[in-house]
């Protein structure tokens, strides 16, 4: 019963159906993120007046600390995997919007000259040209985005248990079981990095083209 | 009620602007962890990220230490912790701290490392030594990077040190976790209000502070 | 790698996937009873006893555990995704309604069911009781002579001292800080939000970091850490009796007779046996309810 992986009976879950749960309630919210991003920061590059206000939007989402976004969401959604998952989401487009900017803006003017000159059209070119060139961008900030969201759930637990692995840190201190607590930390924060040594691998399958040396940031 | 009329009806209540459990109080004892935090984080972050970006070694094992210190759940550490060494400051002031070392350190380093070879070189071809290289050229070039690593790290603690509330310390993250056990959203809107707003005057202030240390050859430079 | 991440995502997915899962939101359905419980260890503990009772009846019972405070569970068994709390029945009234003065186990009855939901309702209550209590730690006893016959309005002169902690629901409680400013005049140095009778709230005694705090009458520790319960001779914290609160008509008979029989053979001493069994010999819940059903021939 106190073995490493033993949960105790209130978590409902194997340790392994909690790292499922926990990838799952972290990563949908990225996805979710960068499908609405992608849209959101070709507009900030379309119309240039756009992004300021967009910036400051996302600066003041970004400081509200996740736990209060829990709370006024759990009128709503109850105390549940969706309460936990929009304010990830959220945080996830806050991160992604500027990166993906960022990345789209960085392609250089005489690329998307010779790309109109090739007789591109505006689609062509953005699926083509923009997006691919803007790949080591993304990634970045989907690195910063899915790390961040595996290491958030965990204070779901403070919303009745939807904190996936973060629920054995309640176990932990009620029972006064710390191994259950070290077990938390230390599987959130492996996952996080297995998660971003993915990211890393998929920028070097996406961008061919780039220089094979040192893995950078 | 919406969300505008929770935050009026808690700044709107006398009762929440005095005492041990009033704005003041708590906004004092946030913005103490916090600085404390953020020194400490800075006294690791800064003087590791100049030695590694001055020298151009160890950039490898910088980006693992940073990428592990970025995965590790604050939260989870609180409460662990917490366990080990019980009540008190020291089981907030490490998440806060593993929190803010990598984005200090990680900047730091690269912006050292990505100032301009040629006033590097002709410096020492004048004979400087290492340390006035790395402080009168390096640094002043680097310094609006460097600011932006401490910034990133400052908003961070601000939004992260409300879990400090969570071992019975104060804060402005006591609002937050009361009024979830209390039911009271007034609480909850008008605490995350208070983090938010820190938050941008903590963003105010490294903008004023960039403009005052940042030497205008540099600033003219444009880094954007 | 990839593989693992795959079977564990598989995993989550497919357990997330069945009804009975208890980490997931939304309304109890029809066929399987829905057992919460609030944020501490006793809470749990009575919610597997139930649930363990009834599945023993053959009903389908599902664990929503660690849910919370009452002023958030009350709301999810009104609404429908609890079907069956364990609650203490003078906590519950005072939830209900601050002003409520029982002097008996009946009038405390009759006053939740003036005050209660329609679709809800009460079964039997247990002799068992677990009160919320004003607990001062070894240290502050001494200092002010405090015993076990000293009663809370002895605090009257020294509580501009003290610091008190609690729960941070008991901050704004009737049975709380409010009550204990209304009914017995004390106004406290200040107040260290804790948390519920929990790992916090021993720290913070043991380390005087608060000289009074909440603490179940159940707890184990009182007695190891020789903690005093002060007196509560106007009754603040009232009757304490474990009750199971449940939605009407979501229970069959047989589920409801199992637990009018369960609470029939809980005691206050029972209850502290399990608590210690749970709580300092750090046995899982559901194990100690499984053993104590089979034993009470429940199970």
């Amino acid at each position: 019963m106190n073995g490493f992986f033993d949960l105790p009976s209130d978590l409902g879950q194997s340790w392994l159906g909690l790292v499922g749960l926990h990838l799952r309630e972290a990563l949908l919210p990225v996805l979710a993120g960068l499908l609405v991003s992608l849209p959101v920061a070709q507009l900030c590059v379309r119309f240039r007046w756009i992004y300021p206000p967009v910036l400051g939007i996302a600066t003041v989402l970004y400081a509200i600390p996740s736990l209060a976004f829990f709370v006024v969401l759990i009128d709503y959604f109850g105390q549940s995997e969706t309460t936990v998952m929009i304010p990830l989401a959220l945080y996830s487009l806050v991160v992604l919007v500027p990166a993906i900017v960022d990345g789209v803006r960085s392609v250089p003017p005489e690329t998307l000259a010779a790309a109109q000159a090739m007789g591109f059209g505006a689609v062509r070119r953005y699926f083509q040209v923009q997006l691919p060139l803007a790949v080591p961008a993304i990634i970045a900030g989907l690195r910063v985005a899915t790390v961040s969201s595996i290491s958030l759930v965990s204070v779901g637990m403070l919303i009745g248990n939807q904190g996936a692995l973060g629920n054995m840190l309640y176990a932990a201190q009620t029972y006064g079981r710390p191994a259950l607590a070290v077990n938390a930390v230390l599987t959130i924060g492996v996952l996080g990095m297995l998660a971003d040594a993915a990211l890393v691998l998929l920028r070097f399958l996406l961008t061919p083209w780039m220089p094979r040396k040192g893995a950078g940031r | 009620m919406n969300v505008l009329d929770f935050a009026r009806a808690f700044f709107g209540d006398g009762a929440h602007w005095h005492g041990y459990d009033g704005i003041p109080t708590r906004f004092a004892e946030h913005i103490g962890y916090c600085l404390e935090a953020l020194a400490i984080a800075a006294a690791i972050g800064l003087p590791v990220g100049l030695l590694t970006g001055h020298t151009g070694r160890g950039g490898n094992a910088l980006a693992f230490l940073a990428t592990a210190g970025r995965a590790l759940p604050s939260f989870g550490l609180l409460v662990l912790m917490f366990i080990w060494i019980g009540l008190g400051l020291l089981p907030v002031m490490i998440p806060l701290v593993v929190l803010a070392v990598p984005p200090i350190l990680v900047t730091t380093y690269e912006a050292v490392r990505s100032v301009d070879p040629s006033p590097v070189d002709a410096a020492r071809g004048m004979g400087m030594p290492e340390t006035r290289v790395l402080f009168q050229v390096e640094v002043p070039v680097a310094l609006p990077l460097i600011l932006s690593g401490l910034r990133t790290a400052a908003v961070q603690i601000v939004s992260t040190a409300t879990i400090a509330a969570y071992v019975s310390l104060g804060g402005l993250g006591r609002y937050i976790i009361d009024g979830l056990y209390q039911k009271d959203y007034e609480k909850v809107v008008g605490g995350a209000t208070l983090v938010a707003g820190l938050a941008l005057v903590t963003l105010a202030v490294f903008w004023a502070v960039s403009r005052l240390a940042v030497s205008p050859g540099v600033r003219r430079g444009g880094r954007g | 790698m990839v593989a693992l991440a795959a079977t564990a995502l598989l995993a989550g997915c497919s357990s997330s996937d069945k009804a009975d899962n208890p980490l997931t939101g939304g309304k109890a359905d029809g066929d399987s009873v829905v057992v919460g419980s609030n944020n501490f260890p006793e809470s749990t503990l009575l919610a597997d006893i139930y649930g363990e009772a009834l599945k023993a009846k053959g009903i389908k019972v599902t664990y929503k555990p660690n849910i919370g405070s009452r002023e958030t569970t009350y709301g999810l068994i009104k609404n429908g995704s609890l079907t069956v709390m364990p609650e203490f029945n003078g906590a519950l009234l005072a939830h209900l309604d601050k002003k409520a003065t029982p002097k008996t186990l009946e009038e405390t009855q009759d006053a939740i069911n003036a005050k209660l939901d329609s679709q809800l309702t009460l079964l039997d209550p247990a002799p068992a009781q677990s009160k919320d209590s004003v607990t001062v730690n070894a240290a502050t006893a001494g200092k002010y002579h405090l015993t076990d016959k000293s009663s809370i309005a002895d605090l009257k002169d020294i509580a501009g001292d003290l610091v008190i902690g609690g729960s941070p629901e008991f901050q704004a409680r009737q049975q709380g800080l409010e009550g204990l400013k209304s009914v017995y005049g004390l106004e406290f140095k200040s107040f260290k939000a804790l948390d519920t009778g929990g790992p916090l709230t021993l720290a913070a005694l043991k380390k005087n970091a608060v000289q009074v705090a909440d603490v179940f009458t159940t707890d184990p520790n009182i007695t190891k850490e020789k903690f005093v319960v002060l007196r509560d001779p106007k009754n603040l914290f009232g009757f304490q009796n474990v009750q199971p609160l449940v939605r009407k008509g979501a229970l069959p008979q047989k589920g409801v007779d199992a637990l009018n029989a369960v609470s029939a053979k809980l005691d206050t001493k029972t209850l502290l046996e399990l608590d210690t069994q749970v709580q300092a010999e750090k046995k899982d819940p559901l194990d100690v309810a499984r053993a104590w059903l089979k034993s009470a021939g429940l199970g």
